[in-house]
């Protein structure tokens, strides 16, 4: 009996307290969507895991060139800083969290192709990424075919492990990791000799404190990736502000100085910014 | 709508859910092999071994398995060199997934065996030593047997956690289901349908596995 009690209060207990943290969420959001004072708040979706990109500081605060440019666009759209709320939005979570709603839009490495325009819309491009290798800075890895016979590590499922397989080095013997901070690991230890993904990302990984002057990029343009920001399918109105936004960012150099500041330590040679609506293939 | 799934061909949907089912049938193996091994230790008469047994299953099943998969290839096979013979990244990854699902699931295999043995009276035992049987001979002949006819029901659950456990293996670069899942919706911009695909695979697997093992643990139950 008195243990029949105990459990029932326990019961109880539980769940009352995953009530209270399920209110203490929603009033939390409810804040975000009204504002205090100063306007609406907007959503804007990016990564959290990408030096240089997209990332978040352990302090809370947000770095890197995607972060840069979407809070240049909200600005024009008519939002400060502070009335911006970064989203989290990973890979598989980009389309879906568009078409709900949950972000305005989205800067997240999120290259544009022709299979995720069919479910978004695309303003940009805002930077033409390549696939490329990181090596260590004494490497004397300069071509793709190089990597026939050699380690390569590269990300579960990205494009850039499918591309290696099916197109440049077959030969190479692919190591894929859950995550590219794994990859990096095995590279400083000489696990493997090269890891591959879009330069702009491994110039970010590069740029790192801790990683600097170890590694260098091996400058190989192996795909073109056109990072676009995603829009709600049908969205014309907020894809038209966005498009001039980032064609004002690019005029006034602002553009230049997200470069130069997110990805300079690594060497970085970028394109010049891409015009609005043209894609490299 | 579904054209998509034809188009993969490193793996392709059938190889990948293939690549599943031979990382369940292998670890499946090594699993009951070692597990019972472990429930032998744990039921032993020396003490070294009782301690073994214990510390092992204690330990191993209150790891996470994405935990151990990871550290089979960034441990085990970054840090200390342990390629398991293999010289590339591929069969590496498969064999590190084998050992790393093979240490995990023996501990549970263990724990139902070892209560499958609980359900063998005293009185047997007892009577086979009067008669002069070894403790080996008398687990191998008199108590295994009725004890793995308690558990299969159990075994089954541990069997089909362990097929929904092997796409754990795809975070070190093993080509099978949920490796596949990955690709294609890093490609495809269809989320919820890839989704749907990828479960229902499993569902095929792992229904009649439940059915079929569920049927023989009724047929083969010692009536007591």
């Amino acid at each position: 009996m008195k243990l029949r009690k105990v459990s029932a209060a326990a019961a109880a207990a539980l769940v009352l307290s995953i009530t209270a943290t399920a209110c203490g969420g929603g009033d939390g959001d409810n804040e975000g969507g009204s504002g205090s004072g100063g306007g609406d708040k907007i959503k804007i979706g990016i990564k959290y895991d990408q030096p240089g990109l997209g990332l978040k500081e352990p302090d809370g605060t947000f770095s890197g060139f995607d972060v840069d440019v979407a809070t240049y666009v909200a600005k024009e759209l008519g939002y400060d800083a502070d009335q911006i709320e970064f989203v989290e939005t990973k890979t598989p979570d980009r389309e879906n969290a568009l078409k709900r709603g949950d972000v305005k839009f989205i800067a997240a490495t999120y290259s544009i192709t022709d299979e995720r325009k069919k479910s978004v819309d695309f303003a940009g491009p805002y930077l033409l990424a390549h696939q490329d290798l990181l090596v260590k800075a004494d490497s004397d890895i300069t071509e793709a075919t190089d990597l026939n016979g050699k380690n390569l590590c590269s990300v579960v499922g990205s494009t850039s492990a499918q591309n290696v397989q099916d197109d440049f080095a077959p030969k190479a013997n692919l190591q894929e990791r859950s995550g590219y901070s794994e990859c990096i690991s095995s590279l400083q230890s000489g696990a493997v000799d090269a890891l591959t993904t879009d330069d702009s990302i491994l110039a970010g990984f590069a740029s790192q404190e801790q990683y600097k002057g170890q590694f260098k990029l091996a400058g190989l343009k192996l795909s073109n990736e056109n990072y676009g920001i995603g829009v709600q399918k049908g969205d014309t109105e907020t894809l038209n502000k966005i498009n001039a936004a980032l064609e004002k960012m690019v005029s006034s150099k602002a553009w230049d100085k997200a470069v130069k500041d997110n990805f300079g330590p690594a060497k970085y040679k970028n394109e010049p910014a891409p015009k609005i609506g043209v894609i490299v293939q | 709508m579904f054209d998509f799934l034809s188009d993969y061909d490193n793996p392709t949907l059938l190889g990948a859910f293939g690549m599943t089912v031979k990382l369940t049938v292998i670890s499946g193996l090594g699993s009951l092999i070692w597990g019972t091994l472990l429930a032998a230790m744990r039921v032993s008469p020396v003490p070294l071994m009782r301690g073994f047994g214990t510390a092992y299953v204690n330990i191993v099943r209150n790891i996470p398995l994405t935990v151990i998969i990871i550290f089979t290839s960034l441990g085990l096979a970054d840090v200390f060199g342990v390629t398991m013979g293999a010289t590339d990244f591929k069969v590496q990854g498969f064999r590190l997934a084998i050992l790393g699902l093979v240490a995990y699931t023996a501990a549970f295999v263990c724990e139902a065996i070892r209560s499958g043995i609980n359900t063998v009276p005293l009185g047997q035992a007892e009577a086979a030593r009067a008669i002069g049987l070894t403790f080996s001979q008398t687990l191998r002949l008199i108590i295994l047997p009725q004890a793995f006819r308690a558990v299969i029901g159990p075994l089954a659950n541990v069997l089909i956690a362990l097929t929904k456990n092997t796409t754990v293996a795809a975070a070190i670069g093993v080509a099978e289901a949920a490796y596949l899942m990955k690709k294609m919706i890093e490609n495809e911009a269809q989320v919820l349908l890839i989704g749907a695909v990828f479960a229902f695979g499993f569902v095929v697997l792992t229904l009649p596995t439940g059915l079929v093992l569920g049927w023989l643990s009724k047929r083969l139950a010692v009536k007591r």
